[in-house]
């Protein structure tokens, strides 16, 4: 069985790929919402943000692409509900096909498709004056990082997307994390916060994330903190998927 | 005569399945032979899907045995779903994907070789060539349980299970899909279908069972299932056309 397993999976990827470019309002709808914020900070808020030298946007794009990644998720969520709910999830469970590559197939699906996402995010963004010196091995470090960083939220949208009952509990998983970049250093410096919210902020995985991105732009050194924000994020990867696939065994019985 | 039975495509015995404090199946026997349509007759609630989900390797049993084409739902469950084929209550196909594409999915997940060509073949045979290019969005209910039917067919799956498979057609589409049902079982597939309306089960099942309670009540062909019942008394009334005989003549003269 598990021979199959890639080819599978090739095969169910073309099929949810297709979804995804032909209802092409997912991908536009997961990239309008963070150039929003975008255009919302750096010329309604920016100016009375003081966030240190340089552009508001180079300081703000990093958040912005965590924020990209976490509404572009809950598609996922979205269009592994519709599987279960139009019966074609158990038509796959019933054929001899490798059977994790049902799930795997939309968890790269989320990959290729948030990768659209933040690409557009980042031509608006360039569109609005950011800028980065960053050489290739940095860009790539940056790259690793939001790869790593959606494969953990696309297996935890895989959980509400095989439990939700409804449509809209299927997507509601990701307000928090959309929101969890707010109360961190994404599009204010912590010193500025409150006693305890700055401590929250400070150790809460968003802050650490962005700060090692923003430095990959800014061509500084990254120090501890990539340290830190990969083992947040490769954490979550791992509890994410333990989780999403001890759900799929309860579901597929 | 001494003839022995073929070994039966689909054996269940003592099959019980609770849901909480819900004994839904409480010792299911049945045995299919190969080459044979089954129904199973049940009213809504009997666990007619419970059974179906159990051999299609979708649902654990909580006791009991049942093997599919000689396989151990159980056990080989790899194997049993090597030779099954399963269209569920509501028509499982890919609404954003063209009718052929469905098609070729499928054939693609099945590893058989050509799907083009098995995609074409099987368009022609259940008369979708003309739509297999359009989004299954954009079709009617009845090509879909059509798509769906053909879906179930390739790789030539020895036993197939139709949960329900013309609950909310219309009477030409559920002409259309006895039709090839019968023309599945005349190619040697077995067939266990459920069904809540008795008309079909009568006009295309080889043998009955009815499940009631969490048990195969009685299990027969047509004709055992009547002879239960003191025989026929003999009366004579006008044979008026049912509603059926009339929207069915009206429509086709004008189709």
């Amino acid at each position: 069985m598990s021979t199959h397993f890639a080819a599978d999976t090739t095969v169910l990827l073309g099929r949810s790929m297709r979804h995804v470019t032909r209802s092409l309002d997912t991908i536009i709808t997961t990239a309008v919402m963070p150039i929003a914020f975008l255009l919302l900070f750096v010329y309604v808020f920016g100016g009375a943000i003081s966030a240190g030298p340089g552009r508001y946007v180079d300081y703000l794009l990093p958040g912005i692409l965590l924020i990209t990644v976490a509404t572009g998720v809950s598609y996922t969520a979205f269009r592994l509900f519709l599987d279960l709910q139009s019966g074609i999830f158990e038509r796959f469970q019933s054929m001899p096909i490798a059977r994790s590559s049902v799930l795997w197939a939309h968890v790269l699906t989320s990959v290729l498709a948030n990768a659209i996402s933040l690409v557009l995010v980042l031509l608006a963004a360039l569109l609005m004056g950011f800028r980065s010196g960053a050489g290739v091995l940095a860009w790539l470090a940056v790259g690793g990082i939001l790869l790593v960083f959606t494969l953990a939220l696309t297996w935890m949208a895989v959980v509400p997307g095989l439990t939700a009952k409804s449509v809209d509990g299927a997507s509601a998983f990701s307000y928090p994390l959309v929101f969890l970049p707010f109360v961190s250093s994404a599009f204010v410096p912590t010193a500025s916060m409150l006693g305890p919210v700055r401590a929250f902020a400070e150790h809460q995985p968003v802050t650490s994330i962005v700060d090692t991105i923003r430095r990959l732009f800014a061509e500084q050194p990254v120090g501890g903190d990539i340290w830190v924000a990969l083992a947040w994020c490769v954490g979550a990867l791992v509890v994410a998927y333990l989780l999403a696939m001890a759900t799929y065994r309860r579901k597929a019985a | 005569m001494t003839t022995k039975p073929p070994p039966a495509a689909i054996h269940v015995e003592g099959l019980q399945k609770s849901f909480q404090a819900l004994h839904v199946l409480r010792g299911v026997d049945l045995d299919v032979p190969p080459g044979s349509i089954v129904a199973l007759l049940g009213s809504n609630g009997a666990g007619k899907t419970t059974v179906i989900r159990i051999l299609s390797t979708l649902l654990a049993a909580d006791g009991g045995t049942a093997t599919v084409a000689g396989y151990d739902v159980a056990t080989q469950p790899a194997d049993v779903r090597r030779s099954i084929s399963l269209t569920g209550q509501f028509a499982a196909v890919d609404e954003v994907l063209t009718g052929r594409e469905n098609l070729v999915l499928v054939a693609r997940l099945r590893h058989v070789g050509s799907p083009g060509t098995v995609a074409d073949d099987l368009l022609r045979r259940f008369s979708l060539t003309e739509a297999g290019g359009r989004r299954v969005s954009t079709w009617s209910g009845g090509m879909r349980r059509r798509l769906d039917l053909a879906m179930s067919l390739i790789g030539d799956p020895p036993v197939v299970f139709l949960d329900e498979p013309t609950t909310g057609l219309d009477p030409q589409a559920r002409v259309e899909v006895w039709a090839a049902v019968q023309q599945l079982a005349s190619a040697g597939t077995t067939v266990l279908l459920t069904t809540q309306h008795l008309e079909e089960a009568e006009h295309l099942a080889d043998r009955i069972a009815i499940l009631h309670e969490g048990r195969i009540l009685v299990d027969g062909t047509l004709a055992e299932l009547k002879a239960l019942l003191p025989p026929a008394q003999v009366e004579y009334v006008e044979k008026q056309p049912t509603l059926e005989d009339v929207f069915l003549a009206l429509t086709q003269e004008h189709a």
